[in-house]
């Protein structure tokens, strides 16, 4: 056995804090280890030139690399050694940068780490077998989850790259959180009208087979093949037979529901189409609001329905679709006002959220577009907005910048100024954030050509006075308090995760960060791969985004998912589990234990039972290889004995 | 506890799962967030992945404490293999006392990808924990 070594520097990250001189004089010791030798900067193109002529002039068979995290280049070194002729699974990396050089302050102590860091992966290549990948058919196919701004734009990708497309929004219709929007900055362009026709397209695309109003409700399979439950909730309607004429929306005598599309703006019938512009627009009932559902009796909408498309014994559906790849375009959900009580959120009308005013000012909502206060239809003539309500606030639990907000606000402020030419805006910031193409520029608008009054300084409190809104608070530039007294009060409210992001993670096997937002592969190079290989992402589900950057992302992993779909076979990963036949007794409890059903028994010519592997299906968990009583059902390239090797080469040193 | 004289340094092995504590302390690395040396990282691809022998075997070859990290439970890469992991581990616990190991030198957590900084109380709070024990002496604590 030949091992080489190949220490990196990575200019100072690792040469500041190791020895690595001193460590590759140490690693050379080491039995079996033919070579070792450090390098500035081991995954540029020299550095890996090194390493394949040093395979060939040391006649080298495994080779470790002690640099960064094998997150981070695993891939780009087993690439090098394959090229080089060997198997790339005689590879080992040991992590002395992330785990060592950049998190320990002492050098002496960093060096003596990295010895034993790098003795453990010299332990554990040489128990490295030679390992080989088969391939298999992939179902080209994708699933695009929500239909967002982002999901449409993955969705319309994907569909006129060929694929065919199934697109699941859990509301009524698609459009998403942009369909709310009246316009969007910095070009006050009418929101609606740029996403309508991209809704439109989506209905009619012969690629793509929407289910709106429908949820995920299980996942099974890997990369290449997953079977999709997806629940089609109840809607009340046959949408076969609606046509969307909304006789059933005027006659309903139910006027008290609460309207999910203007986020509770003024209250909705009990039968209603979203929006006037809603893609299906097809009507439903919300059973608890509908007295046919809550008080027995009723059924005006069944009678006046001139398709007789209401069926109130409706049931919930359950279908399947096969895909191959899943884009997630999940979106976001906003800070609940009550949980800003120091604002009265929730108590005072007069208190609103972003979006809320984005539905008053929009031609559509409950106002028909104009500005009137909640309280008693006024004309508000001061209105206040207050930036950053729970963002950047850690008492909220909300740390991280909203992303948006700065610029809705100056929008709304221009708006509030063309609707209202006598009134005033006041913003209460804590910066302002504008590093978009033109946005900057956009928010001086706002202060200079609209007169919005900009006061640095946080929001103490918001109390009643008469009509009037007193917003008190502080002007940290004048270092003074200030007070303004407000006719209406905005709230731009915290970007939160939804609150069932964790729920469809856990379906998803992706991750998600404390905040319940999903993580990406890497957050500078792999910003729509997830962990999970066939799952991406698009959209504000990986953080606050404005429209632009969800569009870009949503195109972005459709793209992945095109790159994915060129190829007619996938390799598997063949870091899998392996059932040796001759220790196997049968027990089976790996069978029960595997969380991918991807063991079975299998009975041999002789009669006896063994357990089976079924390759493309194993996830290379390796919860099978520790359950198994007699060390029959090994996991390749993490065995029993190639853990205990860099355990005993650590604990024995 | 950063500062320690590497020759007082004890001999911490951790168990860490690819998908969520490994990343977790790499983005403790990233974020440059300091800690003590004496821990050694064993990447394996699920805390379900971990036998509790390779615990055994390396308190009883030389270690002074081991360390298993995973996903948070319901956020596993692969479903439910740290449900396997903590009723193992969670069972090893109660057996090392039997082996004459004081069962504060086993410690298992979970730490996600993004909890960089948690990380890095947990290997502070067990190496000082490890440290408060001194060096494992089989045969004393038996």
């Amino acid at each position: 056995m030949r091992v080489g070594v190949f220490i990196c520097h990575c200019g100072n990250n690792i040469a500041g804090t190791v020895d690595v001189k001193a460590v590759a004089d140490e690693i050379r010791k080491i039995p079996g280890v033919a070579h070792a030798t450090t390098y500035m900067y081991t995954c540029s193109e020299p550095g890996q030139d090194e390493i394949k002529q040093a395979i060939k002039q040391y006649n080298l068979n495994r080779i470790v690399v002690a640099a960064c995290s094998p997150r981070m280049h695993e891939l780009t070194f087993r690439r090098t050694i394959e090229k080089a002729g060997l198997n790339k699974y005689y590879f080992e990396m040991a992590n002395i940068r992330e785990h060592i050089s950049w998190v320990g302050e002492n050098k002496e102590a960093n060096t003596k780490k990295a010895i034993d860091v790098i003795t453990m992966a010299v332990a554990k290549v040489m128990q490295d077998k030679p390992l080989f990948s088969s391939s298999f058919k992939i179902n080209k196919r994708v699933l695009v989850i929500g239909g967002g701004v982002a999901g449409m734009q993955a969705a319309l990708d994907c569909g006129d790259g060929g694929l065919e497309v199934v697109l699941v929004e859990k509301s009524p219709s698609v459009g998403g959180m942009m369909s709310r929007l009246d316009k969007t900055f910095p070009t006050i362009d009418c929101s609606i009208c740029i996403l309508g026709p991209k809704m439109v397209d989506v209905a009619q695309h012969d690629k793509i087979k929407l289910y709106a109003y429908s949820e995920i409700e299980d996942i099974k399979g890997y990369v290449g093949n997953y079977q999709i439950k997806i629940r089609k909730k109840a809607t009340y309607v046959d949408w076969t037979k609606c046509t969307g004429c909304g006789a059933c929306m005027e006659k309903c005598p139910s006027r008290n529901a609460y309207d999910y599309f203007n986020f509770g703006v003024a209250p909705t019938k009990a039968i209603n189409i979203p929006f006037p512009q809603a893609i299906p627009k097809k009507a439903k009932i919300d059973p608890n609001y509908c007295r046919q559902f809550t008080k027995g009796k009723c059924g005006v909408c069944a009678k006046i329905c001139p398709t007789k498309a209401i069926n109130y014994e409706m049931q919930d559906e359950i279908v399947t679709e096969e895909v191959g790849a899943i884009i997630v375009a999940s979106g976001y959900s906003l800070l609940d006002l009550e949980r800003l009580p120091e604002y009265g959120g929730g108590r005072y009308p007069d208190v609103i959220s972003g979006i809320q005013y984005e539905r008053l000012l929009n031609a559509s909502g409950p106002t028909a577009g104009h500005i009137l206060r909640p309280s008693d239809n006024t004309e508000p003539k001061t209105v206040v907005f207050v930036a950053c309500a729970g963002s950047r606030d850690k008492s909220i639990g909300v740390p991280y910048c909203s992303n948006f907000c700065c610029m809705y606000i100056a929008k709304q402020a221009i708006l509030t100024k063309d609707h209202i030419p006598d009134s005033q805006s006041y913003v209460f910031y804590m910066d302002i954030r504008s590093p978009g193409k033109g946005y900057d520029e956009f928010t001086r608008r706002a202060q200079e050509d609209y007169g919005v009054k900009y006061i640095r300084g946080r929001v103490s409190r918001i109390y009643p006075k008469g009509k009037k809104m007193v917003v008190r608070g502080a002007d940290t530039l004048l270092g003074t308090q200030v007070e303004v007294e407000a006719d209406l009060v905005v709230l731009g409210t915290a970007v939160l995760s939804n609150p069932d992001a964790a729920r469809l993670a856990e379906k998803l096997h992706i991750s998600y960060d404390t905040f319940g937002f999903y993580v990406e592969s890497h957050p500078k190079l792999r910003p729509v791969e997830t962990n999970t290989s066939g799952v991406f992402l698009a959209g504000a589900c990986q953080g606050p985004k404005d429209i632009p950057a969800s569009v870009g992302q949503g195109s972005a992993a459709a793209s992945k998912v095109l790159a994915l779909f060129s190829k007619d076979m996938l390799e598997s990963d063949p870091a899998v589990a392996k059932v040796n036949i001759n220790k196997c007794v049968g027990c089976l409890k790996c069978v029960r234990t595997c969380p991918f059903q991807a063991i079975k028994e299998n009975q041999l010519r002789d009669g006896r039972i063994v357990a089976d592997v079924i390759e493309t299906v194993c996830a290379g968990c390796g919860v099978c290889t520790s359950t198994c009583p007699c060390g029959a059902i090994q996991l390749q390239h993490f065995t029993d004995n190639q853990i205990l090797a860099e355990v005993n080469a650590l604990c024995q040193g | 506890m950063s500062g320690v004289d590497p020759k007082q340094e004890l001999r911490i092995v951790g168990f860490l799962c690819n998908w969520c504590s490994y990343g977790g302390a790499d983005t403790a690395g990233v974020s440059r967030f300091k800690q003590p040396t004496d821990l050694r990282i064993i990447r394996v691809p699920c805390s379900g992945r971990v036998d509790p022998l390779f615990v055994v075997k390396a308190l009883l070859n030389g270690a002074d404490g081991v360390l298993v990290s995973g996903c948070h439970p319901r956020d596993c890469h692969y479903s439910d293999g740290n449900f396997y992991a903590r009723r193992r581990l969670e069972m090893l616990k109660r057996l090392l006392s039997f082996l004459g190991i004081d069962n504060r030198r086993f410690h298992y957590t979970w730490i996600s990808a993004s909890e960089g900084a948690r990380w890095q109380q947990t290997v502070r709070d067990f190496t000082e924990a490890i440290h408060r024990l001194g060096p494992l002496n089989i045969k004393r604590e038996a």
